[in-house]
């Protein structure tokens, strides 16, 4: 657990102020404070998002089968998620409490396929960099062209992946972005055999650089062990979908939380009723809310979401290849990868692996082609989805009255439910690698590494051009700006 | 890659913040008027997969709102650059064209940006009046951009 809380530093008025500001490779208006005491040790950490997206009302008031493709728009980077997470919801407003077997094997395809390409971009755009040539190494040369210069079958097979996973969203949704695929109560197409067959032609080349993808991971542990054991590393609580058998189920589950020593602190809970579970605290500093278990209160309630929770609390990953993987994972370094924050990025490719397993499997079962898509019931006031995202647990939850609008919405992302342990994450590599009074690009990088293990998206989907340099400022305890230090394209 | 239509108009933005809908907005009225020749997508940010959209194209016109763009707009030649600007999951289209000469192969088309001015970006909101203007002077560049490919149409103005 943490040492010192991070909102109760004895003094804060006497802590000088480390502004970041964005992140690199994050999205949206990420910015960083790090404020410390008078003899440069960081005390507190803090990882602000600028921006409110307003999530809630740009839904409220809106027919409610609109809206498993308009929050589509909420986020530019995992579509698919929010698509799938509203339709689960309102699959309750409908009455829908069992899908059709095709209906609920598209989603899942199209689920995977999401995991597939959302998994790939992090690890080869977006951390191979850092991983392959050193978080201190220059900056210019930190990007998917400088991977593809020294690592150019690697960088391929990335975009590749990427590609995937986008033909498979683009068969299940109807379209490359903005698809109509799912719907409340089903979806509204199946495959085709021509589509299947399309898709079958690579699946076992993508399950095959998946399974390299996961020993890349595990080659470059080996290499600085002590590194990857320790970045950023801390115990925490998790949360998690769980499948009744206890497997890993990335599209449907209850609600398991364990402490950190693995001791359960709820199983299998109907999400349904999750805010009897998860409750959101709002800090003054923040636009993003905190996340935590009710069970535990607000200080010691925090938990972390994610591919490491979910690979690390899982009894079994129902694919062969990803659960030998996971198995290998938890046994490495005598247990310590499946802690550290760096374990992020290799539980990563072991989830990549499993859905492209799935993919697999999928693709050679019938259902994909039937024609029964709908189901329905008693019509409904409330409805709650949840699914794991790429990045963690997502919960969407809607209140739907009488004119069949949306009346009420409440959204969790995986990123506020990362929130908390994203903050400890970053005070503990600040606190080895940033006390001083000297803000140095590589020692910036650091930070931002620990960040990208949880692969935050503070997207909000807008792709201007023009927009988020990299603004760094070192604050005194009397407001002088004693380093400053722009960072632009590299 | 030889049946692929030689111009592509790679569009970006969200619709559903006020004016980074402009790429899309510009897509459609493209893709209305129906050009053989011409191949429209549409994205919410470029990502390192495009790479392979860009191979057997004469042209490649990357189209998206800007915040310090010059009003109305900007239609620019573009080179490949690994200009990775801290954004994130997204590329810049230079980046783009650096990641795919890395990892495609060179890039033989003629490529160029039309990055026409947006004002506010705010989730829900609708087209700004000043973007809305810019659109319309936007268009007439991409159309007359487009129109000078080989097995062009004559496009209607709306």
């Amino acid at each position: 657990m943490s040492t010192l809380p991070l909102e109760t530093a004895d003094h804060p008025g006497n802590l000088r102020r480390v502004v970041i500001e964005p992140l690199s490779r994050v999205e949206g208006h990420g910015k960083v404070t790090l404020l410390m005491d008078e003899d440069d040790h960081v005390q507190q950490a803090r990882l602000h998002i600028v921006e409110f997206r307003a999530f809630e009302k740009f839904i409220q008031g809106r027919p409610y089968w609109e809206v498993p493709v308009m929050v589509q728009r909420l986020c530019g980077i995992c579509p698919v998620s929010h698509h799938l997470a509203a339709s689960k919801a309102l699959d309750q407003v409908v009455g829908a409490t069992q899908l059709t077997p095709t209906a609920e094997k598209i989603r899942r395809l199209m689920h995977y396929g999401q995991i597939l390409q959302s998994h790939a971009l992090h690890f080869f755009h977006l951390s191979s960099p850092d991983l392959l040539f050193g978080f201190g190494s220059d900056v210019a040369r930190r990007n998917i062209v400088g991977v593809a210069a020294a690592h150019p079958e690697i960088a391929r097979r990335g975009v590749l992946l990427r590609k995937y996973g986008q033909e498979v969203i683009r068969h299940t949704a109807g379209k490359r972005i903005h698809g109509t695929g799912s719907v409340p109560g089903g979806v509204n197409k199946s495959l085709t055999a021509a589509e299947r067959d399309e898709l079958k032609q690579d699946i076992y080349q993508i399950v095959a650089w998946s399974r390299d993808a996961v020993h890349l991971v595990r080659r470059l542990f080996e290499q600085d062990l002590e590194t990857y054991r320790s970045f950023g590393s801390f115990e925490a609580r998790t949360l998690s979908l769980i499948r009744a058998d206890g497997a890993m189920d990335l599209y449907h589950g209850g609600l398991r939380a364990r402490q950190a020593d693995g001791r359960t602190i709820f199983d299998h809970v109907d999400y349904s009723h999750y805010w009897e579970q998860i409750s959101e605290e709002v800090k003054a500093w923040s636009y993003m809310k905190f996340p935590y278990l009710r069970a535990l209160g607000r200080e010691d309630g925090w938990y972390r979401v994610g591919p490491l929770t979910r690979v690390t609390r899982c009894d079994f990953i129902p694919t062969p290849l990803a659960d030998r993987e996971r198995r290998e994972f938890l046994a490495f370094d005598e247990g310590r990868a499946a802690r550290a924050t760096l374990g992020f990025h290799w539980a990563r490719m072991i989830e990549m692996l499993h859905a492209a397993e799935a993919i697999k499997d999928l693709l050679h079962d019938d259902d994909l082609l039937g024609s029964d898509l709908m189901s329905g019931g008693p019509r409904q006031a409330r409805g709650v989805g949840v699914i794991e995202a790429p990045r963690g647990t997502l919960i969407h939850h809607y209140r739907v009255d009488e004119n069949d609008q949306v009346a009420r919405a409440n959204l969790i992302v995986s990123t506020t439910h990362n929130n908390h342990a994203m903050n400890i994450a970053i005070r503990e590599v600040a606190r080895k690698y940033l006390d001083g009074r000297k803000i140095t690009e590589g020692l910036l990088n650091h930070i931002e590494v620990a960040v990208r293990a949880f692969d935050p998206c503070l997207s909000c989907a807008t792709h201007a051009m023009g927009k988020m340099p990299l603004d760094v400022e070192l604050v005194d305890a009397e407001g002088r700006v004693i380093d400053h230090l722009v960072r632009g394209s590299t | 890659m030889s049946g692929r239509p030689p111009v592509l108009v790679l569009a970006v933005g969200n619709p559903s913040r006020g004016d980074d809908a402009l790429g899309a907005l510009l897509a459609e009225r493209l893709e209305a008027a129906g050009l053989p020749h011409v191949e429209v997508i549409v994205e919410f940010q470029l990502q390192v997969e495009h790479a392979l959209d860009l191979e057997g194209r004469s042209l490649v016109i990357f189209v998206d709102a800007g915040m310090g763009t010059p009003a109305p707009f900007q239609l620019r030649r573009v080179k490949p650059a690994a200009d990775f600007v801290h954004t994130t999951h997204a590329l810049s289209p230079e980046a783009l064209l650096a990641t795919c000469e890395r990892v495609v192969g060179n890039v033989s088309a003629e490529t160029w940006v039309l990055c026409v001015r947006g004002e506010s970006f705010e989730l829900g909101e609708g087209l700004s009046a000043a973007a809305a203007s810019n659109l319309d002077a936007a268009w007439a560049a991409l159309v007359a951009r487009v129109e000078e490919r080989p097995g062009r149409v004559q496009i209607r103005q709306p």
